[in-house]
Order: C-alpha cells, then structure tokens, then sequence
C-alpha cells in the first residue's frame, strides 16, 4: 500500500457499528485539511457524528455519496498530498479491499462486553487494547460505557482500556449499596482489584469525574493521573432539574427534551439514543437506583460532595476538558482547579463534549497519559 | 338454651328473619315502585327464595365469595351489601353500589365478597372457580358459592365448571335455586331429569336437594357442603327447589302459570311464614319480636327508596370514566 | 445483561421473572405442563410448542394445566383476578375465543365500570394469532379487530423478542384485562433481550425506521413484511417510515399523526380483515384528524375477506407481502415523483 496516501474510512463507533450513512461532506476535494478537521458527517442507528482528520494533506477525493451507507473501514475518501498523482490515487482506490465485516472479528474475539462479580455485584464493562498504560472510563449519571463509543477505540490503539457500567447503570447490577459519590469510588477501586489493575489514568465523565477524584483521594497510589470531563464535584451548581428530569421521564416524548440538554447541537440526541434510554430506564430497579444515587449526590438541589480542594492538595496530574456550552454543570467550575489542571475548554461542544467534540478529547487524553509515562509523577 | 329444637340461637334465628324479611320487604317495594314507572330498565324480583339467600349466606363470612345472577337482589341483601346503596343503584343514581353505572343485574360489592349479580345465566360458574382457586392459594379457608337457575343449569359454562371445580377439589358449592321456571319455560320441558343430583352425580360432585322454602332444610344441607368445602373436601351441588312470588321480570303476566298458583304458593309456602311459624310456635320468639323487625325494615326499606329518589344522578362525566383502572 | 434470544423464550422469562416476583401470578391453560395424571413424563410439553417449558419444575403447583374447557379455566382466571391473583391464562389459539368469548366480552371487559371503578380484574389472556403456519381456517386468524373494539380490555400484539417480554411483563402487572396475542410465525425470531425484568408501557408505539416520504402504520408480523417493503422502496428513492403500533388498545395515535405530518401519506398495513379492523380504524383516524397533511388517499393493505385458507400456495396468497405492501405505498408516491 502506498503509505503516501491516507485513507479516510468509514469509522466504527462502538461495538454495535457495522455500517453507517454518509449525510454530508464538510470539506471538497481540494481542500487543505489540518488533523483534526472535520471532514464528513456520518450517521449510525445510534448517533450522528463527524469524521475528523487523523491525517494531514489535500482532500484528493470525496468517495462516499450522501445517502449511502458503507460498511465499517470502507473507503470514503483519501487524503494524500500535492506531489501524489492521479494515477496513484485511481490505483490506491482500485487496490483498496474493506477489511472483513467485524461480525466474524466479533466473533474470533469473543464478546464484546464481559461482566465481573465484585463485592458490588455484577459489573459489566469493556475492555480494549494492550498498551502498556491502563485507562479506565467512567460515565456519568445515567449514563454507561457506551458514553465513551467515540473515544475508547481511539485511547486503546495507545494503552489498555477498561470502560465499566457503575452500578444502576447500563448492564451492571442495578442494587446500589452506598450510593453516595465515595460508595461509587469503592465499586471502582474494587473493580480495578477483581480485574489485578494495580495503577490505572481515571477518566472521569460528569459524575464519573467525582467518583475518581474521591478514588484518586481513597487510594493515591492506585491512580496516575485523573482527566476529568465535564466533572462534578468541583463546585456547588448543577442542572438538578436535568437530573430530576431525567429520572422522571417515562416515555420519549418527556425524555427528548431532557437529553437535548446534554448537548450544544440538540439534533445529537437521536431517536435511537432515546430509545436506547428508555430501555435501559425501564428496566426494573433503575428508576429506584438512580433515585438513590441522586439523593445522595444532591443536597437541596446542589452537589453535596465537592472534592476540589482536597483534590487540588493531592500530588496528582489533572488534565480538565469542558464543553463552553455545558448546561449541566457550569464551565465556570473549571476555575477551582486553576494553576492546578490542564484546562481545555472546548467551544460548539456542551455537557458531552466526549461525543461531540471525541478527536480532540481523545488527543488530549492521549497526550495526557502519554505525559504521565514520559514523566512518571 | 335447652327448648330450642334449632341449629340456630336465638340471636341468629332473628339474624335468619332480619335477612329474608329485608329481602321480601325490599323486593315488595321494588314491585310497586317498578309500577310506578320511575325505576329505569327492568327487575327480577327474588320474593318467595328468600329461605335459599339466607340459608346459604349465614354459613359465609366476607373472606367466602359469591357469584350472583340476574335475580340477584337477595343474594346481595344477605351478603351484605348496603340497602340503600343498592336502592340507590336500582334508580340509577350516583350514590349507588356501581355508581348508577350498573343497575338492579349487576350489583357487586366486592369487600363484601359479592362478585356481582349477572345478567349472562350461567356465568358466575367459572367466576367462582376463580374464586376458589384465589382462595386456596391463600390458603384462608375461603369459600365460594354461585347461585344460578334451573335454566342456567343446561349452559355449557355451569357444566364445564362443575368439572373443573371437581379436578381441582375447589371450595366451591353450585347453588341450583329451582323455582320451576327458565323466563317462562318450565323445568319440566327444559330439563329431562328430575332432580338436579343427577348432574352433579356425572361430574362425581356430592349434591343435596332440599325444599327452599324451609329456610333449616337449606341453612343445614348449605352448612354441611360449605363446611366439607372449607375443610378441603372439595366442591358440591345443593339444589334448593323453590318458588317465585312474581314474573321472571317485573310486567311479566306469567300467564304461563297456572291458574291461582301464585295465591296458593303465598298462603303455602311462603319462607318467611313458614320460619316465622315454626320459631313461634317453639316459643323461642316472640310475636312482637317479629313484628318490632317488621316494622323497623319497613321504615328502613322506605328510607331507602326516599334516598334514593333524592339521591344525585350521575355526571355526564362519569360516560367515560372507570373504563380501565389506567389507559 | 442482554442476549440474543427468541420471542418464544422472552415469553418464557416474562412469565418466569413475574411469577419469581409476585407470588400471586399462576398459569392457567390447556397442557401447559403436559402430561398430567398420565403415566408418562409430567412436565411433557410445556404448551403445545414449548412456551412455557420449564416454569413447572421452578414454580411446582403454580401452573395449573386445565381441561379442555375454556369457558370455565378463562372464566376462573378471570374469577380469580377478582380475587387478588393475577393469572396468566393461555387459550393457545385466539381463534378458541369463540367458545368462551362470554368470559371476556360481558365479564372480564366490564366488570370495572359496571360496578362504578370498583372492581379489578389483572388478567391476561396469552394466545396464539395468525396465518403462515398452514394450520388453516380455525388456527390462523388475526381477530385483533374483536378486541379492540371492545372497551374494558387492553390488546397487545408485539412483534419482537423485547418488545414480547416487556409488554407481557406490563400485562402481568397491569390492572386492567389484557389480551395478549403471540403470532406464532414470530416464535422463533431473535432480538437482543435484557436478562433483567422491564415493563414497556402500553399505547407507545415503536419507530422501527424513520422516512420523510410515506408513513407505513402496522403490527405484529407485519412489521417485519413493511420494514422489508421499506428496504425495496429504498433503493427506488422512496423512504418509509414504519410504525410498530405494538399495542391496539390503547393505541399511540400521536406518534401515528406526527408521522403523517410529516411524510403526507399513509399505508396501513392489517393481517386481519378489511373490515372494521385496525387499518380502517388508522385509516379513518388519520383522514378525520390529519386530513391537510394528507397528499393522497390512505391505502390499507390487509388480508382479504376470506377465512385463512388451508394450501400453501393459497395462504401465501391470504397474507399481505413485502411486494404488495410496495406496491401500495407507490401507488400513493408516484404521481409526485412524475410531478417532480
């Protein structure tokens, strides 16, 4: 393969992705492109979402036709700079095979999703990647490891990744003992334990930010970094008529508005992800373990368990990612870990940047643990 | 007390009148007021089986059920349901046992263990399987007891449950109450065996026939089946042959009775006198006993009737409303 | 955790979590053990085809396999709902209906406002519905139509695995008698199933593919048929949207309207007959209510006014296919597209 040309393909986000829609091109052939850039949007059963450069150069070809779906890693465009000619590029696209179909990968790999009994109960999570740092992902209220469907496959290709369902989440055990955001931290220090993780990068989304503080804060010696993403526990404030109203909602009709909250461009919250919501809310035992886990996260409304000045002591490197438009838990909260994190506020993003905005969340991971290793703490 | 030839004391024997003299009271008004065309729909009055309701009904507490049938105003009487709710009903008010939503067919008061009265014949049968079912997974010794017609007897339903009842040992007992008449055929014509025992005997239940104007013949054959049932001994047939003072529906001319047979069977075999005499005559009662319970339900029977008259009608809002518990 | 598994088995684990549940739920119904009395295996069959293999030996005495008279174990399901049980009764065929259809329709379906909100009757009826199984006229039909039209009684015609379990979980729990109708051809079909109980709530229909063009309004094994049409009408630059009613009573008539809304056309897609049945009750919601949105005439593709009939090549030809269901929803977009 000529290793000047760089093909774009049809990304797989998540486990489930076997094929998606390309619904528009952002940039012409022609076009420079930075890595980063995003390039084409895609849309899955689950989610819309962009492709975004992984590769400098010209935009030599624009493949993938709006409306039509492609298979995961089919070539939808090639990127490939001035000096390459037409010829190559004809000939890369002629040579190019789509890998197999991730259904007999799926099945040489076994499932995809594996589930351990800790003294929490059953917790489910992923696992990928072989790199020589752990990573582990945890969600945010409500949510699940497939918060992390853009992000997990990208971070695993640099460490070894572990995304889990806490408890009353996704298809985890939905009894939650000690729901409080320190019990939470427990489940995850026991989780690393049953899995012999010894040291791990916590990345903590929203709720799942506070829970790995208060780990970070439980046991220093078991977290080498901590990346907090739109986190809780920094301040006081937070969106509890969002939290309320999520639990509240019993149909897709009281759901959609609430999910459209989570995001800057409200279209992200899909039929399917709703769907996929009410699924998971409807099953029995969620609605009691997610009351339970905000009456104990909230106190009159506010965050009762604020660790950021414990956490600012702690002799521990913070890497901070914010949506500009969160309108969950203010973006302000990021200053109570000024000169004390990296901070990357990202703008056109809100609550889950991770999503929306992933090449540039998982760069900054990456470069975050990659740190870590360069310069162990 | 040791002069009392009866199963009963004596504040149950006053219980027994109370019951059927309320009924008769209860059904004697319905017939004039009926008349008077102020009762919307149509009646079927249970005057002449009182002895049947309450010979069956003392033996039952509110845990036991009962499955009724379109006669259905004595059966309710002596399970307990309020008089006035159901007078209420019968006039289609708000105020009534159903809320006026029901009528005189379908009274039910269900925390009496009054399953309803029913205006499809035979179909309290498999109902009341139910209820013996509910009971024995319970385990509380409950019973059920469903009364239906000579002419409910030949519906499929009443048959198949009489078996079913009988595979499964349910404390269930089938109540016949033969008064001769399906509508206006006769038990004769629709029914080519003479004693209801017979049916019961295909579906190897134990059965009893007894007069149902003889309020002891009934209250002891019900008190041996129903006990059997509570101890576990599975279901049985009780057919109580009986009498009805009126038509199969109020303005029924019943011109296929014969001639002087209502007259004859009110001065021979009217339950309530027949009762009345025999306690009398014992000397465990007293005349003025009696009468003091006779005109206490006259008034009440009348205060109900009043009430009910007076009583709110339903709101137009009520059309839609009990539908389903939720939609 | 979720699994691939069939609607047969959702049916399985529905009835198995609840009566795990709630000690109040029993199974009523012909063979649904098997075997009993006889000298041969006892739990021989669990239902005529399986459904309820198994439950017998986890819930011994709690599933009551019944004579073969339906008037009295419907009857006594229904009399023990009254009661404080909730019963699960199976009537196998829905098409058996007709010899204890008293139960239901003057019983069961009334008791709560004949006597004033004060009854309950948490009931639920399984049967079997449908043609495709070459079991002809008295064991295939889609009598969905008979229960809709009568008030009192909840139906629910799921056709999927998950939609099985927590529809039939939701029957279970519900106050109110349902009717709960499994077509049979949908027995063996996988979907991914949490292992974990959940209710689906009653009158939400399902959005199984959304389409700007045409509104396709179905249930049951339809769906499947129009999600297949859709597929066709795809490659031809027409896109469907298909709406799994999922249940008949209550019916999600504003998920049904928004659509049309949207895409200005309807094709309603009923195995049952043409008449006074689901797609003319659409049809006829969706022309009272929606009529501006409505670019042409609502189109009802259904079985036609026969009874099912017995050889294979003349029920294929009774049972709505993905072809007619196409060429239906052209019939209605095609002047456009010429227009265009």
């Amino acid at each position: 393969m000529d290793m000047r040309i760089k093909p774009i393909v049809m990304p797989k986000w998540g486990l489930s992705m076997s094929e998606g829609r390309v619904t528009g091109w952002l940039k012409k052939a022609g076009d420079r492109i930075a890595v980063g850039d995003e390039i084409v949007e895609v849309e899955t059963d689950k989610i819309a979402g962009v492709v975004e450069a992984g590769d400098a150069g010209l935009l030599r070809r624009a493949i993938g036709e709006e409306d039509i779906v492609y298979p995961v890693k089919a070539l939808i465009g090639v990127i490939a700079d001035e000096d390459v000619s037409d010829t190559d590029i004809d000939a890369f696209i002629a040579a190019y095979v789509t890998p197999a179909g991730d259904e007999e990968e799926g099945e040489a790999k076994g499932p995809g999703y594996e589930f351990v009994e800790t003294d929490a109960g059953t917790i489910r999570y992923a696992r990928r990647g072989d790199g020589g740092e752990t990573v582990i992902l945890v969600h945010g209220f409500g949510g699940d490891l497939d918060n992390w469907l853009f992000n997990i496959d990208a971070i695993a290709e640099k460490a070894t990744v572990h995304a889990l369902d806490l408890p009353g989440h996704g298809q985890s055990t939905k009894t939650v003992g000690n729901a409080s955001v320190d019990g939470l931290a427990g489940v995850l220090l026991g989780f690393m334990a049953k899995l012999g993780i010894d040291r791990a990068h916590l990345v903590g989304h929203s709720m799942g930010s506070a829970v790995s503080m208060a780990a970070a804060l439980a046991a220093p010696d078991k977290v080498a970094s901590l990346t907090l993403i739109a986190p809780a526990g920094l301040g006081p404030e937070i969106n509890a008529d969002y939290l309320e109203g999520f639990v509240a909602a019993q149909s897709r009709r009281e759901l959609k508005p609430v999910v459209e909250q989570l995001f800057a461009d409200p279209a992200l919250a899909s039929r399917q992800m709703l769907d996929d919501l009410l699924k998971y809310k409807r099953i029995d035992g969620v609605e009691e373990a997610l009351r339970a886990i905000m009456a104990a996260f909230l106190e009159s409304e506010r965050q009762r368990r604020i660790l950021s000045p414990q956490i600012a002591a702690a002799n521990l490197p913070i890497l901070l990612i914010w949506g500009e438009e969160d309108r969950i838990i203010p973006a302000a909260h990021a200053r109570a870990l000024d000169g004390r994190a990296t901070a990357e506020i990202i703008e056109g993003a809100g609550h889950m940047v991770q999503m929306e905005k992933a090449s540039r969340v998982n760069d900054r991971i990456l470069a975050h643990v990659a740190d870590r290793v360069a310069t162990p703490a | 007390m040791s002069n009392n030839p009866f199963p009963l004391e004596k504040p149950d024997l006053l219980k027994a009148y109370r019951t059927m003299r309320t009924i008769r009271e209860f059904e004697e008004r319905l017939h004039i007021e009926f008349a008077r065309g102020d009762i919307p729909g149509f009646v079927h009055l249970y005057a002449g089986e009182e002895a049947c309701a309450a010979g069956v009904m003392m033996h039952l507490t509110d845990i036991d059920r009962i499955a009724s049938t379109h006669r259905g105003h004595g059966h309710c009487i002596a399970k307990g349901v309020d008089v006035h709710e159901m007078m209420a009903e019968i006039y289609g008010k708000a105020t009534g046992a159903c809320r006026g939503k029901g009528g005189s067919m379908h009274i039910a008061d269900l925390s009496k263990g009054m399953m309803g009265a029913n205006g499809i014949l035979g179909a309290g049968a498999p109902l009341i399987c139910g209820a013996g079912l509910a009971a024995k997974f319970r385990g509380d010794g409950g019973v059920g007891v469903t009364f239906f017609g000579d002419g409910a007897s030949n519906q499929g339903t009443v048959l198949e449950s009489m078996n079913l009842a009988a595979i499964w040992k349910l404390p269930v007992l089938f109540v016949v109450e033969n008064n001769g008449y399906a509508e206006a055929t006769s038990v004769n014509y629709a029914t080519a065996i003479d004693s209801f025992i017979d049916r019961a005997t295909g579906f190897g239940l134990p059965a009893m026939a007894v007069d149902g104007t003889d309020f002891f013949a009934v209250y002891e054959a019900a008190g041996e089946l129903i006990r059997r049932a509570r101890e576990g001994g599975g279901p049985a047939l009780l057919e109580c042959r009986m009498v009805r003072f009126f038509g199969h529906f109020e303005g029924d001319a019943q011109t296929y009775k014969a001639k002087g047979e209502n007259d004859f069977n009110r001065a021979n075999r009217d339950c309530l006198n027949l009762f009345a005499e025999r306690v009398l005559e014992v000397g465990i009662v007293s005349t003025e006993e009696i009468e003091a319970i006779d005109r206490e339900l006259l008034l009440l029977i009348e205060a109900s009737v009043t009430a009910a008259k007076a009583a709110p009608l339903p709101a137009p809002r009520d059309l839609t409303a009990d539908v389903y518990v939720s939609y | 955790m979720a699994r691939k598994i069939s609607f047969k088995q959702a049916i399985n684990e529905a009835l198995d979590l609840e009566m795990r549940r709630d000690p109040t739920v029993i199974l009523l119904g012909e063979d649904i053990v098997g075997g009993a009395g006889g000298k041969g295996e006892e739990d021989a069959w669990g239902g005529v085809l399986g459904v309820t293999k198994g439950l017998h030996a986890k819930y011994p005495g709690r599933l009551l396999d019944t004579p073969l008279s339906e008037s009295a174990y419907i009857g006594a399901a229904i009399g023990a709902a009254c009661c404080g049980m909730r019963p699960v009764a199976e009537l196998m065929f829905l098409d058996f209906m007709g010899v204890c259809f008293d139960q239901i329709l003057n019983q069961a379906a009334k008791f709560n406002y004949m006597f004033g909100g004060k009854a309950r009757t948490p009931v639920t009826i399984r049967a079997m519905v449908g043609a495709g199984f070459r079991a002809a006229a008295q064991h295939s039909q889609m009598l969905t139509p008979l229960f809709t039209h009568i008030p009192g009684l909840k139906v629910v015609c799921p056709s999927n695995a998950y939609d099985a379990k927590g529809l039939l979980i939701q029957s279970i729990r519900d106050n109110d008698p349902v009717i709960f109708c499994e077509h049979k051809n949908l027995y063996g079909h996988e979907v991914d199933v949490p292992a974990e109980a959940y209710a689906l709530p009653f009158g939400e229909a399902n959005i199984v593919r959304d389409g700007r063009d045409v509104t396709i309004v179905t249930y049951g094994l339809m769906v499947h048929r129009a999600v297949e049409a859709a597929a066709v009408l795809a490659k031809q630059g027409i896109e469907a949207e298909v709406i799994d009613l999922r249940t008949l009573s209550p019916i999600d008539w504003d998920t049904v309207i928004e659509s049309v809304e949207t895409t200005g056309r309807l094709v309603v897609v009923d195995e049952a007959h043409p008449r006074c049945s689901l797609a003319t009750d659409v049809a006829a919601y969706v022309a009272q209510h929606a009529f501006g949105a409505l670019k042409a005439a609502p189109q009802m593709v259904t079985a036609p006014h026969t009874p099912v009939p017995f050889s294979p090549v003349l029920e294929d030809l009774y049972l709505p296919t993905a072809d007619v269901i196409a060429t239906a929803v052209s019939r209605i977009t095609a002047r456009e597209k010429l227009v265009a």
